[in-house]
């Protein structure tokens, strides 16, 4: 296939259709409102439903129901519409549901503005509903990978039976870039994706009374049953941990003095420094984490070759990341954060200035 | 030996966990008779609450799902539009129904979706110990209404059926109540119009049941009834508020 120009919003909702997403339901938000009106556009021509949600509380609501009936379904919003549908992520987890939530984010806290902004990373990766449990967070950089991860993320929701969130930024959202689609699924092979999930979803009873009911459900009263099941989901998050971390490294080498650690749109703008300062002779690497959990600690720490003095972490917000890549680093290294927040995206100019401090 | 009455199919033999003289057992019965008189058990979904019959799921033998307080009529949207070949009910308390899940009830049934909602109104949070519901009457004590309801202040009791009865899309809109032999058959009927239409595809149907909580309340389960029957039928009038398969609008 050719590629083709689009937004990062209507990227993600045509591949997340070509991987079999036949359910989408959402409510309107700034900077992703595109991503809602190209589904409502495209699900009626493939047969899929769309539903334009009461609230964001209804739309998780309605994706609990859709992956509980073992069907490939997404919802997205922005960073306000996100924590509505904590609650319902919370029991998507305990339920062990395979559910997408795409977040455009968005400047915080509270209503915030809609530009482009990281302020959600405490959200996706350190619980942001209640109770103990784990999403996968993939964190794109460009519209391809955005568009790509719409596959991968439905992938990785129905291999482990747990929510997944696509972590972008308004930004990611409203660039255009161009994009090579995967090819698209055939009607019979989501039919057959659904089938493989009959074992455990809401379905028909084909084998007639016999079959034991199947139940959709995060409750379990007896303290000693929870516990059990608590301990099983941390069992499936340990192997989650062991085999589905990505990320990517950039001018990573023996000869780096300064080792950048940045995620999404921020790490576009600092590989945009780390290229002009290579020109002036000034080794600087990047790790830019892909899953934000599992987070890469190991590929961190990997890459703290013998001759970086400085780990510095760029993020478009307060430093939420930071608590992470000193986890990687574990002392062996500086580490230094430096970030804006509002919306306001730094400059490849601005990174310069701070790594060139470092020389 | 004729067996003229037996335990529906469609109810397992875990024994119901309400308190004596709680009615919502009385309900699930009449449900699961309607699904297994519509041959709908291995085709049927349910939708448990948050509310004393959080546990539905372990009573009804058929595919259940468990819902947020107040999300199960956004929780049956997305099961009956993912798998339109399954037929969808809700079963709420009037907390789960008519406060937290207002939004979700009310556009659930604007939307028309094809399920049906079997709401249970006691008129008080059973679950939680005996709070104030959007239901409580004027006057009424609860826990967090220890003077009584006062309606300055705390509002008035809603009356759901009213209200989704200004609605264009609902179907069938019935109040039953479960407070004597007489009006249990009334709710049987109901119920099982309910179910009938479901399964026939017609659209959104809707049935408050008006119940009781002796414990809650404070009274035996039979003067529960009583006060029922003299305080909550008159605010909450027991009427077929539209039936479209009958012609009633
Ligand atoms: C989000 C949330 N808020 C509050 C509760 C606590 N809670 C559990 S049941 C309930 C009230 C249920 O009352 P009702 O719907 O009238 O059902 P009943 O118990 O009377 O059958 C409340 C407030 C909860 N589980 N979840």
């Amino acid at each position: 296939m050719s590629k083709v120009l689009m937004k990062g919003n209507e990227a993600v909702a045509e591949a997340a259709i070509r991987a079999g997403c036949r359910l989408y339901f959402a409510y309107p938000i700034t900077p992703q409102s595109e991503l809602i009106e190209y589904m409502a556009k495209m699900m009626p021509k493939v047969g899929g439903t769309f539903i334009q949600a009461e609230s964001e509380v209804a739309a998780i609501n309605m994706v609990y129901g859709a992956a509980g009936a073992g069907k490939r379904v997404m919802t997205s919003s922005s960073s306000p519409g996100i924590s509505l549908k904590m609650e319902g992520i919370s029991y998507c987890a305990g339920a062990q549901l395979p559910a997408v939530i795409v977040n455009v984010q968005r400047g915080g806290p509270g209503l915030g503005d809609i530009q482009p902004a990281q302020a959600d990373y405490f959200q996706a990766t350190k619980g942001g509903g209640h109770g103990d449990y784990r999403l996968i967070v993939l964190a794109p950089s460009t519209v391809q990978e955005f568009a790509d991860m719409a596959a991968d993320a439905l992938d990785l929701a129905y291999k482990y039976r747990n929510p997944v969130m696509i972590l972008s930024d308004g930004m990611l959202g409203q660039m255009m870039e161009p994009v090579e689609f995967r090819p698209a699924k055939t009607e019979e092979e989501v039919q057959e994706l659904a089938k493989q999930h009959e074992n455990w979803c809401i379905c028909p009873n084909e084998d007639g009374v016999n079959r034991h009911h199947h139940e959709i459900n995060s409750l379990e009263i007896d303290p000693l049953v929870l516990e059990k099941h608590v301990n099983n989901l941390f069992v499936k998050y340990a192997e989650i941990e062991q085999h589905e971390v990505r990320c990517e490294e950039y001018n990573i080498n023996g000869d780096n003095e300064i080792l950048c650690v940045a995620f999404g749109t921020a790490s576009r703008i600092v590989k945009s420094a780390i290229n002009d300062l290579k020109t002036e002779g000034k080794s600087v690497g990047l790790i830019r984490p892909i899953t934000l959990w599992p987070y890469p600690y190991e590929c961190v720490a990997r890459a703290l070759h013998k001759n970086v003095r400085q780990v510095y972490v760029f993020e478009l917000n307060k430093g939420q990341m930071l608590d992470d890549v000193k986890i990687a680093v574990a002392g062996r290294c500086d580490v230094k954060f430096w970030g804006k927040v509002g919306g306001i995206i730094f400059t490849p100019g601005e990174i310069k200035e701070k790594l060139l401090e470092c020389f | 030996m004729e067996t003229i009455a037996s335990r529906p199919l469609s109810l397992t033999k875990t024994p119901f966990h309400y308190c004596p003289g709680c009615l919502h057992g009385v309900a699930h019965r009449l449900i699961a008779e309607a699904v297994d008189e519509n041959g709908l058990r291995n085709v049927m979904t349910g939708i448990a609450p948050v509310g004393c019959s959080v546990f539905a799921y372990k009573f009804f033998d058929f595919d259940m799902a468990e819902a947020a307080h107040g999300r199960a009529p956004a929780v049956a949207t997305g099961i009956k539009r993912a798998r339109p070949e399954m037929h969808v009910f809700t079963y709420q308390g009037d907390g789960d129904l008519a406060a937290i899940g207002t939004a979700e009830i009310i556009h659930a049934a604007n939307r028309g979706e094809h399920i049906s909602v079997f709401f249970v109104n006691n008129a008080i949070y059973g679950m939680t110990g005996g709070q104030m519901a959007p239901t409580t009457l004027p006057e009424m004590k609860t826990t967090t209404s220890p003077y009584g309801r006062k309606v300055d202040d705390m509002g008035h009791p809603i009356r759901m059926c009213e209200l989704m009865a200004t609605l264009v899309a609902p179907y069938y809109i019935e109040r039953v109540s479960l407070l004597s032999p007489a009006d249990i058959i009334k709710a049987k009927k109901a119920v099982a119009k309910a179910i009938k239409y479901n399964k026939e595809e017609r659209g959104f149907t809707f049935v408050e049941i008006i119940s009781t909580c002796p414990t809650n309340w404070g009274i035996d389960p039979i003067k529960a009834r009583d006060w029922a029957k003299d305080n909550m039928l008159p605010f909450f009038k027991p009427n077929c508020f539209r039936d479209r398969g009958e012609g009633v609008e």
